[in-house]
């Protein structure tokens, strides 16, 4: 079973923590800081295994990491599953990503948070692995933005044309306009 | 949500993102790729725009409070907002930062109609809401609404939320409408936190691992099935035959077939591990046709290893050899066909050159388990240079401390000296982090495979050299024990310590073993004037200064010993024992010793001493302590099994516990190096452990009876406390003063004082006593009582406390008795003999007759009745001699009448007493108490 998944960057930053198992809140970030010290020192091209930290079960927990650019992502495993297994899968989380996202980065990750959660659920659900056909995954996330388009797709609409307008910085439209006045006024306002 | 910028757009923003990530990534510009949440991207720009911590927390205190402001407003929130704010919470979260509110609008948002609302509140509630949270019944609830809704997406929004939660509750709740739903979605996984291994589970996984199409879910029930199997393996062992097919079904396809699951050119990967996983909760197949069957489709795996490559890529090498892994531990697992076993061997001994440090590292965890089969133990001894190379080159620390593992696993009586020796050097350059796990090793290697003791000791005594600060305690007492068990060994070990010694600086633990040695056998290489006893002592006592207190105590031993040994060091031991940093040490223990063993050394005779400092019985030979030891650490089941190391020497864990108990006691951490004082001070020991003890009080009524006219005095005294009462009655009610007299100087220290009464009283404590009674102090307690109903026993009070470090525990009989609710009722004499008629039935009056206990004085007589309650009335009685009372007793429920006689004989110096009352019980009860007053 995954017990946890950790997103952090080369500074430790977490970018998305998933726990699988109860932690109170100022453990999972011991365990976050804990990893993220026993992953960081390690050069590129050693292995991508080792024993857990002491909070998070010691060594009858295998940490397995992959080291992509500027992020981190390490899953904790118990013996029930297979190192290079769960190496993959990372791999295909991470593709998956990058074909949702194009060309995934940090950013993604930092802004679309609950997307990344989304699409995790989508590959591993309560510790067990559910899904591994990226194809099936990447599928279902599209699904999934199409749902959330045809429901957001009225309400978002004035959002887009603030942020449309902000972005042009144009003078005659005050800075805190509300949404709902905006609405009446610039009706029509398109995106780009 | 929006539905976002154009693609052009989109692309645009991404590759100012990308530059802006590059240049500095920790900023980016306060636009996100505008989706609806505007406000959340603003504010993660802001908060990664924060220049410092403090500039960061402020935000984020900022942003809560209005967070929290707009969730307690009176606006309600649409659910944008709510989806918004908890999006946010979620962010701070990650950060960090408790989130302590917002729970609440998260399960108000499973209500909503909307896709997007329900899927970030279930985001919450898994990420953020643990399993006992008071709002469980909330969740479950709206689950449970999800599931019934027959809206396919939030039933999978839901099962998700049950699978990542996954508590006990939950399972409960809804154990049993999973399988109902479970048909052919995906929803299988789920189903493996929850324990429960009922029938319909049972079947329908079944079906699913025969029938099913889609590999993904397939895979999903084989998790399912591998966890119900642990758990009750009978119950699945059909489970076998249905997983040997599917694996064979996999193995033997072209690959097309598979396509969807076909990763990099491999089948199925994850499908044929988790078969092969599943196939490891049982042993090989009875059947021989299935058997036959399983046998080829992990040589087919085998055989795959050996073809080349379909694709260059590392994920391919990483599926294929995943496979392969899963079906190396299997036929480990199996342990049954040899040729299996060997190659099995041979492929891991291929990986453990191969460039790819993760396939080393895997292929020595590997070949730890095949090492203990009897089949491949010799084949894998075969690769035992490649290991040590993997020990010496491996840049990668967890590669290294598996192939310490591996030597450990693959060392025999024939390799036993190389390995050693491998580690100790290995040691010399070891991750700190794995050193006192290497000592244990190498210890329990050079004990277990020791032909030759000579070899043994030198190894320990390196061991100690290069790594002194991790061998464990558990390392050096054992290296003592094996010494003083086997006479061969002791010459050489004497002579071996005694050289080690001579070094500058030598570790502290050597000087522990050389100076249990030396003082042990110092004797068989005192012959050597090189090694003549004053020089022996010189060199020991030249460390002696630079040691920590429990070293020193041990080199206390050593040389009350070597005055035994040596007569002719006596006077210069003496000297050593005599000075003021040796009598006046500050360190009690070092002072006991060198009072104790100066005395000793003095007073007893040369027989007397020869006895009291005789060399240590061998110990008795039990499990190795270090074995222990090293089990703990790693874990049970993780240490491959060394075979009965009962059979080792000798030692014993219990030994050495035992001393350390009762020496650390006095401050201490020795082996019981010299009988004498150990003894002593475990018995000093005993003699504190017995008066701790809490007495298990006997109740204290000695003076109970001394109340029973009177209502004040001295209640219970011992050479601590003393217990004073005052107390006033009125009706059925009454209050009582109890004085605690501290008589010692000390204080006392937790100093309790409790009640416990009968059902027919109600006995109050009006204020608890101060838990600490300082020295000579007295302490006031008040206690209020209400009779409900007659009664006979007494109340017990309970004291407890500290005096001194033992605890002291004292109970008395509280003296409140029924006449304490006597109201004295004056009547004149036709009222009195009346009602003594009235009062006639039989089983209304008690009569007594007893001798005097006391001189028979009318006076005191007369104070005791009153006293006693009822009202003396006077020229009641024609005999003027006999005394006459009245009362009432007043309980709660009822008042009882009372009448009493007492008539005195003073020629046979006894008295008859008769009491006539409404009520049986009250009036034996009134005749004993009284009846003991005369």
């Amino acid at each position: 079973m995954i017990k946890a998944i950790l997103i952090f960057n080369n500074h430790g930053k977490p970018r998305l923590i998933r726990f699988y198992q109860y932690f109170a809140e100022d453990l999972q970030q011991q365990i976050i800081r804990e990893t993220f010290h026993l992953v960081s020192k390690r050069d590129d091209n050693v292995c991508n295994f080792l024993e857990g930290g002491s909070l998070i079960g010691g060594s009858d927990y295998k940490l397995i990491y992959r080291h992509y650019a500027t992020l981190y992502f390490v899953f904790c495993v118990d013996s029930s599953e297979s190192e290079l297994g769960i190496l993959d899968l990372i791999q295909v989380f991470v593709e998956t990503l990058d074909k949702c996202f194009e060309n995934v980065c940090e950013l993604d990750l930092i802004f679309h948070m609950d997307k990344v959660h989304y699409i995790l659920q989508e590959v591993v659900m309560g510790g067990m692995v559910l899904e591994t056909n990226m194809n099936e995954i990447v599928a279902q996330v599209e699904l999934q933005n199409r749902m959330e388009k045809s429901e957001g797709g009225l309400s978002a609409a004035p959002a887009r044309a603030v942020s449309a307008v902000k972005n042009m910085n144009l003078p005659e439209i005050p800075r805190n306009i509300n949404i709902g006045d905006i609405n009446i006024k610039v009706p029509s306002l398109s995106p780009f | 949500m929006g539905r976002g910028p154009s693609p052009l757009t989109q692309r645009l923003l991404l590759l100012l993102l990308r530059r802006a990530a590059s240049a500095a990534p920790d900023k980016m510009p306060a636009v996100s790729k505008g989706d609806g949440m505007r406000g959340l991207a603003v504010f993660i720009s802001d908060i990664r725009n924060c220049k410092s911590k403090e500039a960061e927390i402020k935000r984020i205190n900022k942003e809560l409070a209005n967070i929290r402001s707009k969730f307690k407003g009176d606006k309600a929130l649409d659910g944008y907002s709510k989806k918004k704010y908890v999006c946010k919470l979620l962010f701070i979260f990650l950060l960090g930062h408790d989130i302590d509110f917002g729970h609440m609008e998260a399960v108000n948002l499973l209500s909503s109609n909307k896709y997007t609302e329900k899927q970030i509140g279930y985001l919450f509630i898994s990420v953020l809401v643990n399993s006992n949270s008071d709002l469980i019944r909330l969740i479950n609830n709206g689950i449970k609404n999800d599931l019934t809704s027959r809206n396919p997406t939030f039933m999978n929004l839901a099962l998700h939320c049950i699978a990542n939660v996954g508590s006990r509750e939950m399972a409960e709740a809804f154990a049993a409408e999973i399988p109902r739903i479970l048909v052919a979605g995906s929803v299988i996984q789920l189903l493996a936190p929850l324990s429960a291994a009922d029938q319909p589970i049972r079947a329908v996984v079944l079906v699913v691992l025969h029938h099913g199409q889609r590999e993904g879910v397939v895979t999903a029930a084989t998790s399912l099935i591998t966890t119900l199997a642990q758990k009750s393996p009978d119950d699945f062992k059909t489970s076998v035959s249905l997983a040997v097919a599917r694996l064979s079904r996999i193995v033997t396809s072209a690959s097309i077939d598979l396509q969807d699951y076909t990763y990099y050119f491999v089948a199925a990967p994850w499908l044929s591990v988790k078969l092969l996983r599943l196939l490891q909760c049982y042993p090989p197949p009875e059947d021989a046709a299935l058997r036959g069957r399983l046998t080829e489709c992990l040589e087919t795996i085998l055989n795959k290893a050996q073809e080349p490559p379909k694709s260059k890529k590392v994920q391919h090498s990483n599926a294929k050899n995943a496979v392969l892994f899963e079906a190396i531990s299997l036929i480990i697992h199996h342990d049954s066909e040899p040729t299996l076993l060997v190659r099995a061997c041979n492929q891991l001994g291929q990986f453990l050159q191969h460039r790819e440090t993760n396939l080393r590292y895997l292929a020595l965890e590997s070949m730890c388990t095949l090492a203990s089969s009897e089949f491949s133990h010799e084949a894998v001894k075969t690769h035992i240079e490649t290991v040590i190379n993997a020990l010496k080159t491996e840049r990668d620390v967890s590669v290294r401390q598996r192939a310490v593992d591996l030597l450990y696993a693959m060392c025999d009586r024939s390799n036993a000296k190389q390995i050693v020796a491998e580690m100790l050097s290995y040691l010399e350059t070891a991750d700190y982090s794995i050193r006192e796990e290497i000592v244990l090793k190498v210890a329990i290697l050079a004990e277990k495979y020791a032909v030759d003791y000579t070899w043994y000791v030198d190894t320990i005594l390196n061991l100690i050299r290069i790594a002194g600060d991790y061998v464990s305690d558990e390392v050096w007492y054992r290296v003592i024990q094996i010494v003083i068990n086997r006479d061969d060994v002791q010459g050489y070990a004497a002579k071996t310590v005694f050289e080690a010694l001579q070094a500058p600086a030598c570790h502290e633990n050597l000087v522990k073993v050389g100076g249990y040695i030396l003082g042990e056998f110092g004797n068989l290489i005192a012959g050597d004037s090189r090694s003549s006893p004053l020089v022996q002592f010189n060199l020991l006592h030249s460390k002696f200064h630079l040691c920590s207190v429990p070293t020193r105590a041990l080199l206390l031993s050593a040389y009350i010993k070597f005055i035994n040994l040596f007569p002719e060091v006596k006077a210069t031991i003496q000297e050593v024992l005599r000075s003021d940093s040796q009598l006046r040490n500050a360190d009690v223990e070092l002072q006991q010793r060198a009072v104790e063993y100066l005395r000793l050394s003095c007073i007893a005779s040369t027989d007397i001493l020869a006895t009291v400092l005789e060399e240590m019985p061998p110990f008795p030979e039990r499990e190795s302590s270090i074995l222990a030891k090293l089990k703990r650490k790693k874990g049970p089941g993780n240490l491959p099994d060394i075979d009965d190391t009962r059979r080792s020497v000798n030692g014993n864990t219990e030994h050495n516990n035992n001393n350390t108990e009762t020496t650390a006691k006095v401050s201490s951490d020795l082996l019981a190096l010299s009988p004498a004082p150990s003894a002593g001070a475990s018995l000093l020991v005993d003699v504190f452990s017995e008066s701790s003890a809490p007495a298990a009080a006997d109740v204290y009524e000695d003076n109970f009876a001394r109340f029973v006219c009177k209502n004040n005095g001295v209640l219970y005294e011992n050479q601590l406390l003393q217990i004073g009462l005052k107390s006033e009655y009125r009706q059925n009610l009454g209050r009582m003063y109890v004085f605690y007299g501290n008589k010692t100087s000390t204080q006392f220290l937790s100093f309790t004082a409790s009640v416990g009464s009968p059902d027919p009283l109600n006995t109050h404590i009006l204020h608890p006593v101060d838990p600490t009674v300082d020295g000579g102090a007295q302490v006031q307690q008040i206690l209020n009582i209400e009779c409900l109903s007659d009664f006979t026993e007494a109340p017990v009070l309970n004291i407890q406390f500290r005096y001194g470090g033992t605890l002291q525990s004292i109970a008395v009989k509280l003296p409140i008795m029924l006449n304490k609710f006597f109201q004295p009722t004056e009547m004149m004499s036709q009222d009195f003999f009346q009602r003594w008629k009235q009062l006639g039935a039989p089983q209304q009056e008690v009569q007594k007759i007893f001798k005097a206990k006391h001189p028979m004085d009318t006076e005191v007589t007369k104070a005791k009745i009153i006293g006693f309650g009822a009202a003396l009335l006077d020229g009641v009685d024609p005999n003027p001699a006999n005394f006459v009372g009245a009362g009432v007793i007043h309980t709660k429920s009822t008042q009882v009448g009372c009448l009493l006689r007492l008539e005195p004989n003073t020629q046979a110096q006894m008295y008859r007493l008769t009491l006539r009352t409404s009520r049986d019980s009250v009036s034996q009860r009134l005749c004993d108490l009284l009846s003991e007053q005369f």
